[in-house]
């Protein structure tokens, strides 16, 4: 699937738009997209992401650039003759019609014969587990099973593409789990290539084969989730994905692919980054949960000496607030085991960490 | 589950009759104020319809003798008689101008007929009156020698009556007392000339107020504010000086003729003021905000999102419009659609300043009956068909479109 030799699906080819003529919403954007593959734009609102499915999907104008699938340009199809299948963050189901008129719609559009249509339908709501929903007004279902009907229909028209805008959005915690998994679970069975839009990074990073991150209408990495989260390629990154400490510093030697980082506590060894100069100052991100208490039996590399402020009990965790003398604030996870060190308001403690989890970014 | 005990269900209640009063007396003057200003008139002027005690007031005597003559012939001597004492009598009260037009209202040509004798009787001896009261009556004039008069008479005399409901559909009874048709023909005519305008007004409302509600509902707030105080702007000015600007425009020395003349179109003005033409299009200026607000009400709750999808699932945008978009906008066209039927169809004003004879509709007639010709009980008879056509035309409404289908905002 991610083979880069394999002919590409879906081209994104600097594509610009512009909204007013003067600012740039989306600035440049590449991607090549394999078939199969489960696309995940992220970023904060505003980024940019909508904007780039909304031109895929046809319902925004692309300024420049060339958009193509399969090779063909799709810049000027209209897009009733996309085959792309959209699901909405409202789900958009039509409320004066069944269920079941509803997955039946695009297969009627496309003048399909009514036994096929009722065959497929039927097919499809068995798909999504609401065989006998169908004959029920979108109304009266709840949120998870609309999300599952706005899904089916999407996918009922055996589209090239299918995209999703936010479309756990409007779901509570729980349900959006169960969502996460369904979607999944279709996208595997089925085998369809889906563009999902989301500001929710879990969401990206559980689902996600590849995830590409924006940020002011230009997309900072594109990357599987695990190399998203492990070796961001900027600050924006690091401090996007998932939770991270920064630490202020001052490049003294680059070796490779090390670093070496003198900050007010100590010298760090670090993992370099693209735009990183000796004698520059930088930040040193690290992950809370790759931050290990002195006493420990992990091996180390750095070692930080940090003030104690307070302990926040989570549950499965226990968040530890450290400070170090230039007033930077450091969060430390550790698991809740017997482990869990006790420390006195105001005592000094030893934060260690390795060389591969520290990583030095150019200010 | 432990429930209440007396004192708790007593305190419960009390607080619950305490709101039930509050909540009552909000309304209360909006209650009596409906029911003095509305419920009241309107009931005593659909009673008026049916009932006309004047004769039975002026000849109760003469009515009730007249009960027992089978209708062949002349009534007998002694009833005739009767008849000739009263009429002496109203003449002297100077009220048998009232009976001869009531009369007359049955049986035309009577009108002359009564205030003749009326004249004739006014000097006559009380004595030989009594005693000879039948020949001289008969000897003012001849139609009193006919068995019509009097059935007309006693047709007249009858307190409850529906004969102005038989007026207002263009029919009658004759002097046997069955129904026909009326010689006249006008008021089947202009009810459904004022169905027939009340359609092409609802229709060209439709047709101007849906494009721009769409519009609207899709722009941006700035534009859709700025719009909406175009399509109130009409709203707020005067219902006259609206009407009046037409007439300043289509009049034959108006904006419109003066144009098409100048540009050379014509050679002399056409006539677009006092017809069909110009109510209709006074009319649809002045009911095309009743349109374009419960349409943009419905409109700006549908989000884009329903069109784009039925979008990408490969409709085409018309398609997608007729199968989606107008089916979800429904509520607000019927709740729009029947406003603007229901308000034109009793329409007065804009007929009455821009209609000519030609474009005159029913409230206009029942104005001039009521303020014209005085016959008060035909008017009350045309409005309250007026009120059943609506009812009749409401219920067929919820019969096929269903009245949930209404949203006015």
């Amino acid at each position: 699937m991610k083979d880069t030799k394999a002919e590409t699906f879906l081209r994104f080819d600097n594509v610009k738009k512009s909204y007013d003529q003067e600012n740039l919403v989306v600035k440049g954007f590449d991607m090549h997209v394999q078939e199969g593959e489960f696309i995940t734009l992220l970023g904060p609102s505003g980024s940019g992401k909508t904007t780039v499915l909304m031109m895929l999907a046809g319902f925004e104008s692309v300024t420049s650039g060339d958009i193509a699938i399969n090779g063909r340009s799709i810049n000027k199809t209209a897009p009733n003759k996309r085959n792309i299948g959209m699901v909405f963050q409202n789900y958009a189901l039509f409320p004066h019609m069944t269920v079941a008129e509803n997955l039946a719609y695009p297969l009627t559009v496309r003048k399909m014969p009514k036994a096929q249509i009722k065959e497929r339908v039927a097919e499809y709501l068995a798909l999504v587990e609401l065989s006998a929903f169908g004959d029920r007004r979108p109304g009266q279902l709840s949120g998870g099973q609309r999300q599952r009907v706005a899904l089916a229909r999407a996918m009922i028209f055996q589209p090239t593409l299918i995209l999703m805008d936010e479309p756990l959005g409007a779901l509570d915690k729980n349900l959006r789990e169960q969502m996460q998994f369904e979607i999944t679970r279709l996208h595997k069975q089925i085998g369809f290539t889906v563009i999902y839009v989301t500001h929710d990074q879990t969401e990206a990073l559980s689902m996600s084969d590849r995830i590409a991150v924006f940020n002011d209408g230009v997309v900072q990495q594109c990357a599987p989730p695990a190399e998203l989260y492990e070796r961001p390629v900027n600050a924006f990154v690091a401090e996007f994905i998932g939770e991270n400490n920064f630490v202020r510093g001052k490049v003294t030697q680059i070796e490779g692919e090390t670093a070496k980082v003198e900050t007010d506590t100590g010298t760090i060894t670090t993992q370099t980054s693209e735009g990183l100069t000796e004698g520059a100052q930088c930040r040193v991100s690290i992950r809370p949960e790759k931050l290990f208490i002195h006493p420990t039996t992990h091996a180390h590399d750095n070692a930080l000496t940090a003030t104690f402020i307070t302990r926040i009990y989570v549950g499965d965790f226990i968040r530890y607030y450290f400070r170090l003398p230039d007033g930077t604030d450091i969060i430390v996870k550790v698991l809740n085991d017997l482990s869990a060190p006790e420390f006195e308001d105001g005592a000094t403690a030893q934060l260690l960490s390795l060389t591969k989890d520290c990583i030095a970014f150019a200010n | 589950m432990p429930s209440l005990n007396t004192q708790d269900a007593a305190n419960a209640r009390r607080q619950l009759r305490r709101r039930r009063r509050q909540a009552f007396l909000f309304v209360v003057p909006l209650l009596v104020f409906i029911l003095f200003a509305f419920v009241a008139p309107i009931t005593t002027m659909l009673f008026r319809s049916v009932y006309n005690p004047t004769v039975a007031e002026l000849v109760p005597e003469t009515l009730e003798m007249l009960e027992d003559w089978s209708g062949e012939g002349l009534p007998d001597e002694a009833t005739i008689t009767r008849f000739a004492v009263d009429m002496k009598r109203m003449a002297n009260d100077r009220t048998s101008g009232r009976l001869a037009d009531e009369i007359n209202r049955a049986l035309p040509g009577m009108s002359s007929v009564v205030k003749s004798t009326a004249r004739g009787l006014r000097r006559a001896d009380d004595a030989e009156l009594a005693a000879n009261g039948a020949e001289m009556l008969l000897a003012e004039n001849e139609r009193w020698a006919k068995p019509a008069t009097w059935r007309a008479i006693r047709s007249a005399g009858q307190v409850y009556t529906s004969s102005y409901y038989l007026t207002a559909v263009d029919l009658e009874y004759d002097s046997e007392g069955e129904i026909i048709m009326r010689d006249t023909q006008i008021y089947k005519q202009l009810y459904t000339k004022t169905l027939k305008m009340a359609l092409i007004i609802t229709g060209l409302t439709m047709l101007l107020g849906y494009p721009l509600a769409f519009y609207m509902s899709q722009a941006s707030p700035a534009t859709a504010n700025f719009l909406m105080v175009f399509v109130l702007l009409p709203f707020w000015t005067s219902l006259l000086v609206r009407t009046t600007a037409w007439i300043a425009l289509l009049q034959a020395g108006g904006v419109v003729n003066s144009t098409l003349l100048w540009a050379g179109l014509i050679n002399q003005p056409i006539e677009l003021l006092y017809n069909e033409f110009s109510t209709i299009l006074a009319m649809t200026h002045i009911l095309l905000p009743f349109m374009v607000l419960p349409l943009y009400a419905v409109m700006r709750g549908i989000d884009a999102s329903f069109m784009r999808a039925a979008i990408s699932m490969g409709s085409n945008p018309i398609g997608a419009w007729y199968k989606i978009y107008l089916p979800m906008s429904l509520p607000g066209l019927s709740a729009g659609a029947l406003l603007v039927f229901i308000i034109s169809v009793g329409y007065y004003i804009t007929p009455a300043l821009v209609g000519g004879t030609d474009g005159q509709m029913i409230s206009n007639i029942i104005a001039f009956h009521m303020q014209v010709s005085n016959n008060w009980e035909l008017a009350a008879a045309l409005g309250s068909l007026l009120l059943i056509l609506i009812l009749v035309l409401y219920w067929l409404f919820d019969r096929f479109v269903g009245t949930d289908n209404l949203k006015l905002g």
